[in-house]
């Protein structure tokens, strides 16, 4: 018998609370089936389990918290040899994972109620039924403003969260800057080849099929990261480092009302531009209400970071440990080249890469900037 | 489609995307991207919505028009006559 158990969601994670079970007892479940929710500091989180059989006895109540590692359910069929949790092919060094999600969001418990994330899980928190809350926003949805007019209180928001969320970043970036000798490249990427393909692909499409530039770009680190694999993998204190068997891009995601996720798109080298658009798709939805699932939290091999929405030219990334690289993407600015001897406007987009020097060297970074850089001119092989 | 069945849809559409904006008071002629911090996804969702509730296929070339409320509005009154 096999017992799965509360998983460790990040470095600062002691405890979670069980908010809902998905699979009762006798239930089968196999390998990467989501068996329950997990509400953390982070958000909900839906937890997956890691071996095939059939759910057993439920070992914990809904609504206790319990500390990391302690059995949650019975699971009848497999020995007990596995690993507490994780799909990850090298698990990172404990305290490793940089735990960058705070979804504002609790699970929509309340299915059918319109209301906000912010409000949602402010009514969990203060005990109060949404259905029972008048809601002023549009199309009569819940906002937090209503949930805390309800309360009778004007409560600090989410200030427990946040100040959580900047103790777990803060270690984690400390550790990284401590730690992780750190150097830096950038360099410029004409887009216009990207940029070209995209319109012209984009142009024979109703909304729903159409890219974003962000799909071209994670690709492009992807099969980059699959040519280098000095970048895509861990370091580890006593082993060195661990170049991993996949490509598990993570991919910065904002949450509305503030919080940053960064869950890992798997396998994102073996995904063609439309799988890789519907996954980003779907995992924004999902981060933004709060139900990633625990394997995305925590297994990312390199990290991608985009800002240039933002009005961002050039991003200097921090390292998450124990990964080994990030690269950065800025704003695409239309400027003049030296094309020959003429002179161009081109739309520039500036790519960085922030990397371990205990892994690489900035010989080999340069290398793997510029086959991103390589991969993106031409666009409909990526 | 009138201009206030417009405008209701698209405060619609957009409080699914940014349900804790105040669009009572939101300047009608302010950028919405900066104005709700919304982001490429959440504009192509927007985008998407419009399409699949009104049959209007907002091309890329178009999105400039609805970087507003005010402009959202007119172009949807405008595409569904």
């Amino acid at each position: 018998m096999y017992r799965f158990r509360m998983p460790s969601l990040g470095a600062d994670m002691e405890a979670g609370t069980l908010v809902e079970w998905l699979k009762k007892p006798g239930d089968p479940v196999k390998r990467g089936d989501i068996v329950a929710v997990v509400e953390t500091d982070k958000g909900a989180i839906e937890v997956e389990i890691f071996v095939d059989g059939a759910m057993g006895r439920h070992l914990v109540a809904l609504g206790a918290t319990v500390p990391v590692g302690t059995p949650l359910a019975e699971i009848e069929g497999p020995v007990e040899e596995e690993p507490a949790f994780g799909a990850a092919p090298i698990s990172p060094p404990k305290g490793a994972v940089l735990p960058l999600a705070v979804p504002a969001a609790k699970r929509p418990v309340e299915e059918g109620i319109r209301a906000s994330p912010a409000a949602r899980k402010r009514a969990a928190e203060l005990g109060i039924v949404l259905a029972t809350i008048k809601g002023t926003g549009p199309g009569g949805t819940v906002v937090l403003n209503d949930v805390e007019l309800a309360a009778g209180e004007k409560a600090p928001r989410r200030g427990l969260d946040i100040a959580k969320m900047r103790q777990a970043i803060a270690a984690a970036m400390a550790r990284s800057k401590r730690e992780i000798p750190h150097y830096y490249l950038a360099s410029d990427i004409n887009m216009s080849p990207a940029l070209a393909w995209l319109e012209q692909t984009n142009a024979e499409r109703v909304p729903e099929k159409r890219l974003l530039a962000a799909v071209l770009t994670l690709k492009a680190v992807a099969l980059a990261a699959r040519r280098f694999p000095a970048f895509n993998g861990f370091f580890d204190s006593a082993k060195g480092y661990l170049p991993a068997k996949s490509i598990h891009v993570g991919t910065a995601v904002a949450i509305r009302g503030g919080g940053l996720v960064s869950p890992a798109i798997h396998d994102c080298d073996q995904l063609n531009l439309d799988q890789l658009m519907d996954k980003l798709r779907d995992l924004a939805a999902r981060a933004r209400e709060g139900r990633l699932r625990s394997s995305e939290m925590s297994d990312a091999t390199i990290t991608v970071s985009s800002l240039g929405e933002r009005g961002v030219q050039t991003l200097y990334g921090i390292i998450y440990p124990p990964q080994v690289a990030i690269v950065g993407f800025g704003n695409v600015i239309a400027r003049p080249v030296a094309i020959g001897d003429k002179v161009e406007v081109c739309p520039l987009m500036t790519a960085t890469l922030a990397a371990d020097h205990r892994v690489s060297d900035g010989h080999l970074g340069a290398r793997f900037l510029r086959e991103i850089e390589t991969r993106l001119q031409e666009p409909d092989k990526l | 489609m009138n201009t206030q069945e417009a405008r209701a849809l698209i405060v619609m559409e957009l409080g699914n995307i940014a349900p804790e904006a105040d669009y009572e008071t939101l300047d009608p002629k302010a950028d919405l991207r900066e104005a709700l911090d919304i982001d490429s996804l959440d504009f192509l969702n927007f985008v998407t919505a419009l399409h699949k509730k009104t049959g209007v296929n907002v091309p890329e070339s178009d999105y400039r028009k609805l970087l507003t409320l005010d402009g959202a509005v007119i172009y949807l009154v405008e595409k569904t006559k």
